[in-house]
């Protein structure tokens, strides 16, 4: 191997760092400063002439202007293999709870573990023989793992068509020892391991072909199942004001989402967030799978407090992952919190690098790099016929809670579905604070399409009558608009609104989604007869509040029943 | 090793470029001129120049001052030694005791492991039925109180600190006009509590930069003293006007800035001070309430907004009360699903409630007629405020709950108030 390529320090100003270099070096490439002990990993972001720009992954304290530094050649990478589920890493896939063991209560700087466990025994399968003609990306193998059946492939570097000159047999072995040989177009061979690493600013595109996304993906969200759906391999985006719930939407997601994998990029936010993830999702059984949540999770954790550049970071990070389970023709889910905290990241090295700003000093460049996270979704047809999709949401913390800023416009143009959270419904309580009538999806629900359109009509209907009753005063409407007033606060009570903190309200299946939304439309559509505004006030309040006790019940359980013929009675005499 | 340098080739604002080699990055120097002896932190290198921001200010330093960089990053002394000691924004003792130097530590470490942490679960109960009730405080939490100027949000701070039963209470005055901290020593006296206080004081008359040490040094004191396993309770006040000195030296510094003049990072810098409040597996938490006030009352500020944003909630003080909107806890429901069953209907069937009241109260200042639901709400609303909202009350939680039941029960009918009938069976006053 050739000697190392080396610079010296010539410039530090946070956690930009300037370097000369001797030979050559490579944009993105990976470099370690060294400082006594301490080796801090770096990245290439700029070269001028003879000197490197590089983001410091760590505290740049103590740096001295002279101190050595070491080019990789490697990009940002991250390890792939059996052993993600399940683990919860920093920006840079280090292995939190393993660094924890070793350096105690604080992230010590400069200390880099492997992702994934070298010594560990996987039980290896070959699916493939000696002779097999395979593509790049294509299974060899499988090792169980926790709830599925982890497929071992062959690296997805574009390479044509390979070979398989040597495969193992069934049995024990870890991540170190090769499971294959293989022998490419050109003749060269190389071995084949059960991990394999990717850069992780390079999208991976071992597949046949993309498809347009055709299937919901089901949250148990009312709101949003039923009037705002997302489909599998689709993207929507949660911006909102902060205390308007993003966190907690985005929580109860992660835990009732119909999907085979979750991945949570918890990128600038809080560290507490991210405790309460890792703390009750051991606990929690999947009803999908009868395991617990934490086994088709990988946590991503940059939290607010980590060092800056690895937040930029660790939503690439979470997106390798996720498009290394799609290829095992799995559903995905990332969830990323908060995209305006990875903008940001990007905002404060663009300040450190001097380039000339854009709107409210993010750079120019910022558009093209959402839209370009996002395209990482979709759904594709792998070589072998199967289906895998990403289904990316994020969260957007907009300035002043003003979505006219650069992130959520950018964000808005690549999306498929908004979800936007307002302050007002949050301040009244009522969550999830989705505002309907803001919000939009380009996606099909599962409702009925003329019982959905019934519902976005009467929330609009609703709205322009309190706004009346605000200039003209509760006198100054009719009957028939007060009616269609109460009935889209009935429609919001007790429908759109969920209470997370109620076990049984907390998730609505499908199944009870449609029966419910039914029942609910066919109340709509009463033409009500009440003696006066009095009246019809009383009448919907007692309604509500048997609808909200019915929420409460389980799915067709004894006191679902009786809860139902509550308020069928109550219904009949006005009918 | 200590090197001295004398060239000084550049003063700007608050920052001087000094030419030397073998500087670390964030290292302390002391800048010896006419007005004494400063320190100053290293903010940038680029090759021989060396630019520091200098705490006491650049106002009477020559070209020809003494800089002497003291080979490590900025330290204090931590400690049981500390307690009932008052010090100003370097950690040198404002109080009449000696200088410290036992148990000396950096004051900027790296963050918490989260893997580390646990979550939250202990209710801090203050008195107050507005944050009891509605938004409970759970130790480790790291809540601001939103103002404008001018509220009792020291006063507000204090109480809460002598009611909150922690070990160690550390107060890190920012800006601090010298009565207000004049009050917080008194009021930490009179209850008996400044002997477990430790006051690091910033007040208005004093250089703006030497502000930007207090949180980290009032953290760094506190995060031993939890490692300890003392439950401390930190006290920073305003963070406005840190967030102003980080504004005054990126400006200096010819940073572009991003909203208002502030800099790009300021979000990461509230946070990486935010926090540091922490629950520690098998050790003590820290907890934070601060001050930030709104610059005309507007909450989408950049500091209110970047602080929301980072901090588990906030209190918003208004017309000397805390305003139930706005107003969030976010850690509540950490704690309050295991107090009384009554507990989270209580608090939003009356939050509900009360926004309805608004709503009527806008209608009337309108002119319209008020219906009978109107004037049930009218009635609500003026009960609320007199006995929930009034930092007067000060009773515990299960009475403050009993009391939202008779004030329900006085102006609704059980359905009216929506609540589920089988916690209404319990509860509903029966007379």
């Amino acid at each position: 191997m050739a000697e190392k390529r080396k610079g010296f320090i010539t410039k530090i100003n946070s956690n930009m760092v300037t370097a000369s270099f001797d030979a050559f070096v490579i944009q993105n490439e990976v470099a370690y400063i060294l400082h006594g002990e301490e080796r801090l990993k770096a990245e290439v972001i700029r070269v001028r002439a003879n000197t490197v720009e590089m983001q410091v992954f760590e505290s740049t304290t103590g740096l001295r202007v002279g101190d050595e530094v070491e080019f990789t050649e490697e990009l940002l990478s991250v390890e792939l293999g059996p052993g993600l589920l399940g683990q919860i890493f920093d920006g840079l896939q280090n292995p939190l709870p393993q660094l924890a063991e070793k350096c105690g209560f604080f992230l010590k700087r400069g200390v880099y573990l492997n992702a994934l466990a070298e010594d560990k025994e996987w039980e290896f399968n070959p699916l493939v023989k000696t002779g097999d003609k395979i593509r790049p990306g294509e299974r060899i193998g499988f090792v169980p793992e926790k709830i599925f059946r982890h497929y071992i492939m062959t690296p997805f570097a574009p390479q044509g068509i390979s070979e398989i000159i040597k495969i193992s047999s069934a049995g024990k072995y870890t991540l170190k020892q090769p499971v294959a040989r293989i022998k490419n177009q050109d003749g060269n061979e190389s071995d084949v391991f059960m991990s394999q690493i990717w850069p992780v600013k390079i999208p991976i595109q071992a597949y046949s072909e993309k498809l347009k996304p055709f299937q919901p993906l089901v949250t148990k969200m009312r709101l949003i199942d039923s009037l705002f759906p997302v489909a599998l391999g689709g993207t929507y985006c949660v911006p909102g004001p902060f205390g308007a719930g993003k966190t907690v939407l985005q929580q109860l997601t992660s835990r009732h989402a119909q999907v085979d994998v979750v991945i949570i990029a918890a990128c600038g936010e809080r560290a507490g967030e991210v405790v309460e993830t890792l703390k009750t999702f051991p606990e929690l059984i999947d009803p999908r799978t009868n395991r617990p949540l934490i086994d088709r999770t990988v946590i991503i954790c940059n939290t607010s407090s980590m060092p800056v550049a690895a937040r930029e970071s660790s939503v690439y990070t979470a997106v390798t992952i996720a498009e290394y389970y799609r290829q095992m023709g799995l559903s995905v889910l990332l969830l990323a919190d908060s995209t305006s905290r990875w903008a940001q990241a990007m905002r404060e090295m663009s300040g450190r690098l001097e380039e000339i700003p854009g709107e409210e000093a993010f750079p120019a460049y910022l558009e093209s790099r959402i839209a370009s996270f996002y395209e990482r979704s979709g759904v594709v047809r792998l070589y072998d016929g199967s289906i895998g999709s990403i289904t990316i949401g994020g969260a957007i913390s907009p300035a002043g809670g003003n979505f006219e800023e650069p992130v959520t416009q950018a964000t808005l143009k690549v999306v498929g579905a908004f979800h936007g959270l307002s302050r007002e419904r949050s301040d009244a309580r009522r969550y999830p604070a989705i505002d309907p009538l803001i919000s939009w999806s380009k996606y099909k629900s599962f409702i009925d399409e003329k019982q959905e359109e019934r519902g976005h009509e009467i929330l609009r209907k609703s709205h322009e009558v309190a706004q009346m009753m605000k200039v003209i005063g509760e006198e100054g409407i009719s009957l028939a608009d007060y009616n269609n007033y109460l009935k889209g606060e009935f429609f919001d009570f007790v429908y759109l609104q969920q209470d997370a903190f109620d076990i049984v309200d907390e998730a609505t299946t499908e199944e009870r989604q449609k029966y419910v939304f039914n029942f609910i439309y066919n109340i709509l559509e009463i033409d009500f007869s009440f003696a006066g505004k009095e009246e019809a006030l009383h009448f919907f309040q007692a309604l509500r509040q048997f609808f909200r006790g019915w929420n409460s019940c389980a799915w067709n359980s004894e006191e679902f029943k009786k809860a139902e013929n509550e308020i069928l009675l109550l219904l009949h005499p006005v009918k | 090793m200590q090197k001295t340098y004398t060239n000084i080739i550049h003063i700007a604002g608050d920052v001087i470029t000094v030419e030397a080699t073998g500087i670390g990055y964030s290292e302390i120097a002391q800048v010896v001129f006419r007005r004494g002896i400063s320190l100053a932190q290293v903010i940038r290198i680029d090759g021989k120049k060396v630019s520091l921001q200098i705490f006491a200010g650049s106002k009477g330093v020559s070209t020809g001052d003494k800089v002497r960089f003291l080979g490590h990053s900025m330290r204090t002394s931590s400690g049981e030694n500390l307690l009932g000691r008052i010090f100003n924004g370097s950690g040198l003792p404002l109080d009449k005791g000696p200088e410290l130097f036992d148990n000396m530590i950096d004051i900027a470490v790296p963050s918490v492991n989260p893997a580390k942490r646990i979550i939250p679960r202990k209710m801090i109960h203050t008195g107050l039925p507005m944050i009891d009730v509605f938004n409970s405080l759970v130790e480790s939490q790291k809540l601001p109180i939103f103002s404008i100027a001018g509220e009792p949000y020291n006063e507000l701070m204090a109480r809460l600190a002598i009611q909150a039963k922690v070990d160690i209470i550390i107060l890190g005055g920012i800006g601090l006009k010298y009565d207000d901290y004049l009050f917080f020593r008194d009021t930490l006296e009179e209850h008996g509590a400044l002997s477990r206080s430790v006051l690091f004081i910033h007040t208005a008359s004093d250089p703006v930069v030497e502000c930007l040490l207090v949180p980290d040094i009032s953290l760094a004191v506190a995060e031993q003293f939890a490692l300890g396993g003392k439950r401390v309770l930190v006290l920073l006040t305003d963070m406005t006007n840190f967030c102003d000195a980080l504004k005054e030296i990126s400006i200096t510094m010819e940073q572009v800035p991003s909203n208002r003049g502030y800099p790009g990072d300021l979000y990461s810098q509230l946070a990486s001070r935010y926090e540091k409040a922490v629950d520690f597996q098998g050790a003590g938490s820290i907890t934070i309430l601060s001050a930030t006030t709104m610059p005309g009352d507007d909450v989408t500020h950049p500091v209110p907004d970047n602080t929301g944003y980072i901090t588990e909630g906030q209190f918003y003080l208004k017309n000397g009360v805390i305003e139930p909107f706005g107003s969030l806890s976010r850690l509540k429901q950490q704690v309050n699903g295991n107090t009384r069953d009554d507990h989270r209907a209580i608090m939003n069937t009356m939050i509900q409630l009360f926004a309805s009241y608004r709503e009527t109260l806008e209608k009337q200042a309108m002119g319209f007629q008020m219906s009978v639901w109107d004037k049930k709400l009218l009635c609500y609303g003026k009960l609320f405020e007199a006995k929930m909202m009034s930092l007067k009350v000060n009773i515990p939680l299960e009475k403050a709950l009993d009391q939202g039941w008779e004030i329900l029960a006085e102006c609704f009918s059980p359905e009216e108030t929506g609540i589920k009938k089988d916690i209404i069976e319990k509860y509903w006053p029966k007379n």
